[in-house]
């Protein structure tokens, strides 16, 4: 286990190095305004605008302005151009909300996800099956910029059924938090229910073939014991694999569109903001932000997998 | 054998409905067991022998299936039981062992629990610990050494040898008065077949176990059956005591299976017989006997299907399903002086 965790913080190390290079290359490479005259304002004369490049450090050569913001970011000094904000607080703030929305979405898709594959699968070919994939399918098609404003549309302002989104914190009133994030949690989690349905669905017909599902019917389980037990419980195992990568992709970066669309005050919505804005420094802490959890959530897949397959064992190099 | 039978197989037939048509893998089998008595059913792949046996306890039962004839355990007719009867009768009264030891394990269970949820499906009030108590002693039973370590092991830390003794030790977890072994040394090293085989013999001296063990290898049957029935694209060809199918074959398939083995007592053949051809599809089954096209001895009578009758004269137990008379058998099933199947032209040639 220490060994694990020894190369897992290795592997994170290079994994946000490489990120934080990447980005930083790909934001140099990219044609647009000097910062600094954009810092300046409109009307400024060149000597300002020399001025704010000293300060801020744009006339040095690119690996010296590299050097700058990682000590920055290290020191908790990274700033955004225009207003001065402090990156770190920012997406402190905006955690809360990302959080909020990511983690329940995650909750929705892994249930409504495993029960309508398990359901699928238990049945195969028949007609609740044949129902399920309609909708999984249709699931997966739509895509979520035009699910948001259509629930938004018919549930919000036709029905009036859920507030017009925004971010209530959780301990301020958790029922307005619940009723305020239900159209954020389904849009994001929708295609993901799809997807992970039709996953658990093949999986388990795998499974069913397998020798040792024989064996549990010739022990005389019921067979539901031996869905549930024998097939359902090793089906899971590649779906966690994947719930990794998409949770941490999720919180990373899939939840910045569904913040976008409803307005949830998450790091999302920081983050597109920046784009638009074409700052360098909050983009680089978003990303690396989103590259930490990535890393991190996969770390934990990898623990949860040897505990779900005890073929796997972590810090051995391979058994037999 | 004058005990009454305890299982009891009758015009057993067992159809798949494909969407080429009907698949009729097991074709009107009948035989009876009797308790401490091993029958082997022989035959290649695809000659209905393991569908016949899971057929016994209804893991055949499918949408698909149409099951036919009677199976009758100490008289109460197991193919109108319902699932949750048959369910009880599994692992309790009739157990049963496959092929794969590798795969028949469940791999992110501890083997020791799987024992245990077998003994706990039928027994609920067991408690986990007297479980486990039980799955050590049957540990000990197959030879399993350490067992009060090994159960809490998973199955990729056992062998394969081990594996199909723990196998065995699920089995015989609840007692039960049948066990279907379906191939069980198939995957074995040989070595490790003949402890698996002995262990069999041995319980099944020891518990009065009557078994069933389905087999290609005639080999393996030599060694512990006491009746055997040779089957062939779903139909038996021929069935008689062990020494009847040795010494006396009746049926050309049985010769090419004899013959077909190799014999550390004989000089070492230059090349290994074997019977030329395949199994026929069983979607499209030759007119009259399916092994005509494969027998070297085939005339104009075997167009037409004999039944499976006593053809030695005097009525007796041995019966095959081949036109041949009792004198022509005798004489052509000897090649080079030993019981084997003539090997038509092409083979020889080759």
């Amino acid at each position: 286990m220490a060994r694990f965790i020894v190369r897992r913080l290795a592997a994170m190390i290079g994994v946000l190095f490489a990120v934080s290079v990447i980005v930083f290359v790909v934001f140099m490479v990219l044609p647009k305004q000097n910062p600094a005259q954009t810092l300046a304002g409109k009307n400024a004369t060149p000597v300002l605008v020399k001025s704010i490049e000293a300060e801020w450090g744009f006339d040095d050569s690119l690996v010296v302005q590299y050097g700058t913001m990682m000590k920055k970011i290290f020191t908790g000094e990274l700033t955004s151009y225009k207003p001065r904000i402090p990156v770190d607080n920012q997406i402190k703030e905006g955690i809360p909300a990302t959080f909020s929305l990511t983690i329940g979405a995650a909750i929705i898709w892994l249930f409504f996800g495993l029960l309508l594959g398990y359901l699928s699968a238990i049945r195969a070919g028949g007609w609740l099956d044949r129902i399920l994939t309609g909708v999984s399918i249709a699931g997966i098609s739509i895509p979520v910029f035009l699910l948001a404003p259509v629930l938004l549309y018919f549930l919000t302002y036709k029905l009036e059924i859920f507030p017009n989104a925004q971010y209530v914190d959780f301990s301020e009133d958790p029922y307005e938090w619940a009723r305020h994030l239900i159209l954020p949690w389904f849009t994001l989690a929708l295609l993901s229910i799809g997807f992970y349905s039709r996953v658990l669905r093949s999986n388990m017909l795998d499974v069913m073939n397998e020798d040792y599902v024989r064996t549990a019917r010739a022990k005389g389980l019921s067979e539901r014991e031996v869905m549930t037990r024998h097939v359902l419980r090793n089906s899971l195992i590649p779906v966690i694999t994947l719930f990794g990568l998409d949770f941490g992709a999720t919180i990373a970066g899939t939840a910045i569109i569904t913040e976008v669309l409803f307005s949830l005050d998450g790091i999302g919505l920081y983050a597109a903001e920046a784009v638009r804005k074409f700052e360098l420094p909050p983009i680089m802490g978003v990303a690396l932000y989103g590259a930490f959890f990535v890393v991190f959530v996969n770390a934990l897949v990898d623990i949860a997998y040897a505990y779900l397959d005890p073929r796997v064992r972590l810090g051995e190099s391979s058994s037999e | 054998m004058s005990a009454a039978p305890l299982l009891s197989v009758n015009d057993l037939r067992v159809g798949f409905a494909t969407e080429d048509g009907i698949v009729q893998a097991v074709d009107g089998v009948s035989f009876d067991l009797r308790p401490g008595e091993v029958l082997a059913i022989v035959g290649e792949s695809g000659s209905g022998k393991s569908v016949t046996a899971q057929t016994l306890i209804g893991l055949t039962r499918a949408n698909n299936a149409r099951i036919e004839g009677s199976v009758a355990l100490d008289g109460k007719e197991l193919t109108s039981a319902s699932d949750a009867e048959m369910r009880k009768l599994r692992g309790e009264r009739v157990a049963m062992i496959f092929q794969d030891p590798m795969t028949s394990f469940n791999p992110v269970y501890r083997i020791g629990s799987q024992i245990v949820e077998a003994i706990r499906t039928h027994r609920p009030d067991t408690s986990k610990a007297d479980g486990k108590t039980r799955v050590v002693e049957l540990f000990e039973a197959v030879g399993i050494p350490n067992a009060a370590q090994r159960v809490d092991d998973y199955p990729h830390e056992f062998s394969g040898g081990m594996r199909q003794r723990a196998m065995i030790a699920m089995a015989l977890a609840l007692e039960p008065e049948v066990l279907i072994a379906d191939e069980p040394t198939t995957a074995l090293d040989v070595t490790i077949q003949a402890q698996i085989l002995g262990l069999l013999e041995k319980l099944n001296r020891e518990r009065n176990l009557a078994t069933i063990l389905i087999t290609h290898d005639l080999g393996v049957v030599a060694e512990v059956a006491d009746r055997v029935l040779v089957m062939y694209a779903g139909k038996v060809v021929e069935e008689g005591t062990l020494d009847e199918i040795f010494y006396d074959p009746q049926h050309p398939y049985t010769w090419g299976l004899l013959g077909s083995l190799t014999r550390i007592d004989r000089p070492r053949p230059h090349r290994l017989p074997q019977i030329a051809g395949s199994p026929p599809s069983l979607l499209d089954l030759p007119e009259g006997c399916p092994f005509r096209p494969r027998c070297p001895h085939e005339f104009s009578k075997c167009t037409e299907y004999p039944a499976l009758e006593s053809r030695g004269g005097e009525a007796s137990d041995h019966r095959d399903r081949c036109w041949l008379s009792p004198e022509q058998k005798r004489e052509k099933r000897q090649v080079e002086g030993q019981i084997g199947l003539e090997a038509p032209g092409e083979v020889r040639q080759a």
